[in-house]
């Protein structure tokens, strides 16, 4: 038996509220992330993201009630990302409850903060993460054929995305958060070669999404080399659920818990 | 009801083994006060990051000498994560070496796998005997997150009327998930952090060990 390949469902919250609320059956208030996280847990996800999509500053302590109100309720993993500028952000969520940060634009403009953060508070709650997409034909090429973005991929930086990865380990962090904006909602499965140059580089974990669309996607990659797969809309929608994907996996022999 | 301080020496998610310890219904108080710590029917040390760190962090509130003073009278202490391994002899990060709490001999140092930090969920082995996994499954897995780790078991059993029981787990090589030593118990994986099953883990050792 080895570590199990973690399935982590995503979810983007703004002000305090999931985006988009989709209410299951079982389900009492789909805006609520604590409901929803309490969902997935029982779903058997094996942690959690909050991705917060709030764009007023003002509003940003109605995420740290967030966090504090699933810590008291949700006894797995909790990531919480999104606008996160500095250490004294990272205390504030991870004293909230959160176990882990994921770090983006702050770090490409100023990826000493990744050494910082995973100094001050340890490697393993520090996540990089990465948006990626193939440099567009008008832009500057890259070695790996990969830039990060930022801006919800809308934005590119000419910065090689796998080297970016490698260096965020070498800054200390302590896995790589690989969102393919190429494959994101295209809903068409994973970016595999992505995954595959990127695990190449690194030897931290390294979570693979953007492109799920099917329970047979995940397999492939975890072949591919991710150590966990994280997915929103899917499961958000309740296209298929996260016992569907474990059971998949399981199938083809990919150790779940 | 049971009570229980967590150790607040500045490391640690300490509302998340706060929350966890009031689930399975215990009275737990988050402090770094040395009386309370003393006092309390059960002490939990957390701990995360890096070794060097968390034993400084815990010498700032005289943290060893109450575990000492605890152990001394019998009275239980669980260490969790880096909890667990700052009880070692010695800790070695990044060619660092920290002095430990030296209640077990052993070294934690960098365990050899191709992916770390070993991040994730995991299965163990528990030694017949066990209390802390007492009524659960071999198949049960429990939340980890280190790169470090305790890689051998250096206490000779033939010098101990009742030897430590050692719980294994493995990536890329065996390395210590718990020992259960009397009123000593540590884990390097979360019960807080591991669901109903590490709901069960500390359970056990709130009804068994605490009493």
């Amino acid at each position: 038996m080895s570590v199990a390949v973690r399935v982590i469902p995503c979810l983007d919250v703004d002000a305090g509220r999931v985006v988009k609320g989709v209410n299951f059956a079982d389900l009492r208030d789909a805006g609520d992330p604590v409901e929803m996280a309490r969902i997935y847990d029982a779903e058997g996800a094996d942690e959690l993201t909050f991705l917060d999509v709030t764009a007023s500053s003002g509003e940003r302590a109605t995420m740290l009630d967030v966090v504090r109100r699933t810590a008291e309720q949700v006894f797995i993993p909790l990531t919480v990302g999104g606008g996160i500028r500095s250490t004294d952000d990272i205390d504030t969520l991870l004293r909230g409850g959160a176990d882990k940060v994921s770090i983006n634009t702050a770090a490409i403009a100023r990826p000493e903060l990744l050494h910082e953060a995973s100094r001050r508070f340890g490697s393993q709650c520090i996540v990089l993460s990465v948006d990626a997409r193939t440099v567009p034909a008008d832009g500057r090429p890259t070695p790996s054929g990969w830039e990060v973005t930022t801006h919800g991929g809308r934005r590119g930086t000419g910065i090689d995305a796998v080297e970016w990865a490698a260096r965020g380990q070498e800054l200390g962090v302590g896995e790589i958060l690989l969102n393919s904006m190429d494959a994101d909602g295209t809903r068409a499965g994973f970016d595999l070669a992505m995954i595959t140059a990127v695990r190449r580089a690194v030897d931290v974990p390294v979570i693979a999404s953007g492109g799920a669309g099917a329970v047979e996607h995940f397999t492939p990659a975890v072949r591919a080399g991710a150590d966990a797969v994280l997915a929103a809309t899917v499961f958000h929608f309740g296209h298929f659920r996260i016992s569907d994907v474990k059971a998949s996996l399981r199938a083809a022999e990919v150790e779940v818990r | 009801m049971s009570r229980i301080v967590v150790l607040d020496y500045g490391s640690g998610n300490l509302r998340s083994a706060e929350r966890a310890l009031r689930r399975v219904g215990a009275d737990v108080t988050v402090t770094a006060d040395a009386d309370a710590a003393m006092e309390a029917d059960g002490l939990v040390v957390p701990g995360v990051g890096a070794f060097a760190a968390c034993m400084s962090g815990l010498a700032s509130v005289d943290g060893p000498r109450i575990i000492e003073r605890r152990l001394a009278g019998g009275r239980p202490v669980l260490g969790i994560c880096v909890g667990m391994q700052v009880l070692f002899d010695l800790g070695v990060e990044w060619g660092e070496r920290t002095v430990g709490c030296g209640q077990w001999p052993g070294t934690v140092e960098r365990l050899k796998a191709d992916v770390l930090p070993h991040m994730g969920w995991n299965t163990v082995a528990a030694p017949s005997g066990t209390t802390l996994f007492h009524g659960l499954d071999p198949d049960t897995r429990f939340y980890f997150v280190h790169t470090f780790g305790v890689r051998r078991w250096e206490l000779d059993p033939a010098e101990h009327l009742r030897p430590p029981l050692v719980t294994w787990a493995n990536h890329g090589e065996d390395f210590v998930a718990a020992v259960e030593n009397g009123a000593l118990a540590a884990t390097q994986f979360h019960p807080e952090k591991s669901g109903d099953a590490g709901a069960t883990v500390l359970q056990n050792w709130l009804r068994d060990i605490v009493g």
